[in-house]
């Protein structure tokens, strides 16, 4: 056989499976990381027509979420706001400041401002504002700590994995309902007394609350 | 070496005539005879009916493959497949297929761990047969389930959507017991060939096909220690694929015996499956080899008395299949259940009674032909009941899958199934894929086990005139 195969192939078969571990693991690793919502959603922050700072508005100036976001509580839509919101405050302050043009002109001829939709589900997914919202999910849940963007961008995976996390174990999230919007909000300093206090109310507000954090398939894909 | 001189009377005597079998090779062939006849198919020039038999199943195999890329591309919306009859042919093909794939690990495994011996002449082509069924029966499944692309979520793979397949679905199980059974077929054709592929590559005359017969005969010198590690490797891998004879049809059987409908939640479905799959694989393999033998004039290896013992298997199978419908419709009378009762009133007399009578005439009248020797004997015969054995093993499974679902509890729910014309399409493509691989595989490989062929030669046996050390010679 000498005629066929050098003496060096005999370390061939050991070389080439040593190579198809490393390179399946190379593989394994590189889907796991760049494939996967963490990686291809989280930190998501196109270019808005208006470079509206929440961090100005709701973080430093404290206004609540609902100011603009009118319809959460109701509705399975949060909506962003239409520029007469805006206009509200903005034609007393800055009311001639070249950032706000777009709004004003959208103000005046009612076309709405093109803003950039940044969190979005797919739409087999069905969710509901609405139905968080009111049963002591916070916004900061879903949307992280939006009063500390300047400019908001995507904060969480928003994968299956990342809605099934909290649906699996509502009880570790829930909050009183009037600290929804508060999105700095803790049971405590203390981070040891934070998590105790969650312990007790969380399942306390589970059961009141009838909250059913459904995990069958329909739920969702409806 | 010095010559023994035997005492007279320590000399066996030799059984008489009448009681001696038919030898597995005929003519008392020589092993270079052996070696020469088999590797001539592989090694002469290919003959003109290769070509034909190419030249018509590489087109359907193309086929085939556009009208997977149509399907993918489009949706399972081109079948016929619809509310309320939503498995439709797809996994009547399926089951077919598999069912087929059978005979190759029953002729490979048990019949080896039997010590049977006549396996050899057809072990090899069966095992091919087998991979090559399987490889058509997984298409469908796969481009069944829609996305095909989504394919990846039948395994437990760790993912992003927190999801994991469901262990309490048969069909989930199925999913491992084809893929376990495609494997270990794999394997046990591949550990079987290594030998023979040495024989290939030493007797190559171009470097390309002693580098390629080379390198996957690993390296074989035919040495004791390879000869004693491959015997024990090959008892291992039939013992291995033994339970998988029984477990794979048991458990395509459960797809359907796990669910509530009547006609497909009896008790009886996995013998009943596993007798069907061998019976079906046994026709199989009765249609490829019987034209085979004569084409590859390799009659003297693979003689009437091997045709004849596989037709007494298929008689076997046959008539426990035969007996599992008769039970069946028993078990639907004593039952008292008047939904099982519809269910096979239904088959019989529904709508789909054709399908019902080609079904019985096809897997239990035909087979008892068999019980007559002159049938046995005859090679075209044989040759086109085993046709009718596959195409009532077909039926079988359209009847399964079919007529049940079509007339269920729900009368508003009941429908008739139409097959489209991509539906047949298809199912006949996968006999493209299939017979373009089992020609390629009759031109590439020796098509018999040569050095197991050479074991079971009558001169093999060391008592044998011209068997066993010659005195003085040198072996």
């Amino acid at each position: 056989m000498s005629d066929i195969f050098p003496k060096w192939t005999n370390q061939l078969p050991v070389k080439i499976i040593a190579g198809a571990i490393l390179a399946a693991t190379t593989g394994v690793a590189g889907v796991w990381y760049y494939f996967t919502p963490k990686y291809t959603r989280v930190g998501y922050q196109p270019i808005q027509p208006v470079p509206f700072s929440h961090a100005v508005h709701a973080g430093q100036l404290g206004v609540d979420c609902r100011y603009c976001h009118t319809d959460v509580e109701e509705s399975w839509y949060s909506n962003i706001p239409a520029a007469e919101t805006c206009m509200k405050c903005h034609n007393q302050v800055l009311p001639n400041d070249p950032r706000l043009a777009v709004v004003r002109e959208s103000a005046a001829t009612g076309e709405p401002i093109p803003w950039v939709q940044i969190h979005k589900t797919p739409d087999y997914v069905y969710f509901n504002h609405s139905a968080h919202v009111n049963r002591g999910v916070s916004c900061v849940e879903c949307h992280g700590q939006v009063d500390q963007m300047d400019e908001v961008y995507h904060a969480k995976p928003f994968s299956m994995t990342f809605c099934l996390d909290c649906h699996r174990n509502p009880a570790a999230k829930l909050r009183p309902p009037d600290k929804i919007t508060d999105l700095t909000w803790k049971w405590s300093d203390d981070p040891e007394a934070a998590a105790k206090a969650q312990k007790e109310n969380g399942s306390k507000f589970v059961t009141d609350w009838k909250v059913e954090s459904m995990e069958n398939c329909s739920a969702c894909h409806r | 070496m010095s010559e023994v001189a035997i005492p007279p009377t320590l000399k066996i005597q030799a059984p008489p005539a009448e009681l001696e079998r038919e030898p597995l090779v005929l003519n008392e062939r020589p092993p270079g005879w052996i070696s020469d006849r088999i590797t001539s198919v592989v090694e002469g020039k290919a003959p003109r009916w290769w070509w034909i038999g190419l030249s018509i199943s590489v087109p359907l195999m193309v086929m085939l493959f556009c009208v997977l890329a149509y399907l993918i591309s489009t949706g399972v919306g081109i079948y016929g497949n619809n509310q309320p009859i939503m498995w439709g042919w797809p996994i009547v093909n399926f089951v077919w297929w598999i069912g087929i794939g059978h005979a190759g690990t029953l002729i490979s495994a048990i019949l080896f761990l039997l010590r049977q011996k006549w396996r050899t002449a057809v072990n090899r082509a069966a095992e091919a047969m087998t991979i090559f069924a399987v490889m058509c029966a997984g298409i469908f499944p796969l481009i069944h389930i829609g996305r095909a692309w989504l394919g990846w979520w039948l395994f437990p793979i760790p993912n992003a959507n927190s999801i994991w397949p469901q262990f309490r679905s048969p069909l989930m199980w199925d999913v491992f017991a084809v893929s376990t059974y495609f494997t270990v077929s794999l394997l046990f054709w591949y550990v079987g060939l290594v030998p023979d592929l040495a024989v290939m590559r030493d007797r190559s005359k171009t470097k390309i096909r002693k580098f390629l017969y080379g390198l996957f005969a690993l390296g074989w010198t035919g040495s004791n220690r390879h000869w004693s590690n491959y015997e024990k490797a090959y008892l291992i891998l039939a013992g291995l694929s033994t339970p998988l004879v029984l477990s794979v049809h048991s458990i395509v059987s459960l797809d359907f015996a796990v669910s509530q409908l009547p006609g497909w939640h009896t008790t009886i479905f996995p013998p009943y499956f596993v007798a069907g799959a061998v019976f079906s694989g046994f026709g199989m393999v009765l249609t490829l080899l019987i034209p085979l033998r004569r084409l590859c004039n390799l009659e003297e290896v693979i003689t009437v008395r091997h045709i004849e013992l596989m037709c007494k298997v298929t008689l076997a199978v046959g008539s426990i299949v035969g007996y599992a419908y008769g039970m069946e419709v028993f078990i639907a009378w004593y039952s008292g259940s008047p939904y099982e009762k519809f269910a096979f009133w239904n088959r019989a007399f529904g709508p789909y009674w054709w399908g019902y009578w080609t079904m019985i005439i096809c897997n239990v009248v035909v087979p008892q032909f068999f019980w007559s020797k002159k049938v046995r004997t005859n090679m075209l015969v044989v040759w086109v009941l085993s046709i009718f054995v596959n195409i009532g093993m077909w039926f079988e499974r359209f009847e399964i899958v079919i007529t049940s679902l079509s007339r269920e509890f729900l009368p508003s729910n009941w429908g008739y199934f139409i097959p489209t014309i991509w539906d047949i399409l298809t199912f006949l493509g996968t006999f493209g894929l299939f017979f373009t691989l089992f020609l390629l595989f009759l031109r590439f490989l020796p098509m018999i086990a040569i050095s197991e062929v050479k074991g079971v030669t009558p001169q093999a046996d060391p008592h044998h005139p011209l068997g066993g050390a010659k005195p003085g010679g040198h072996h």
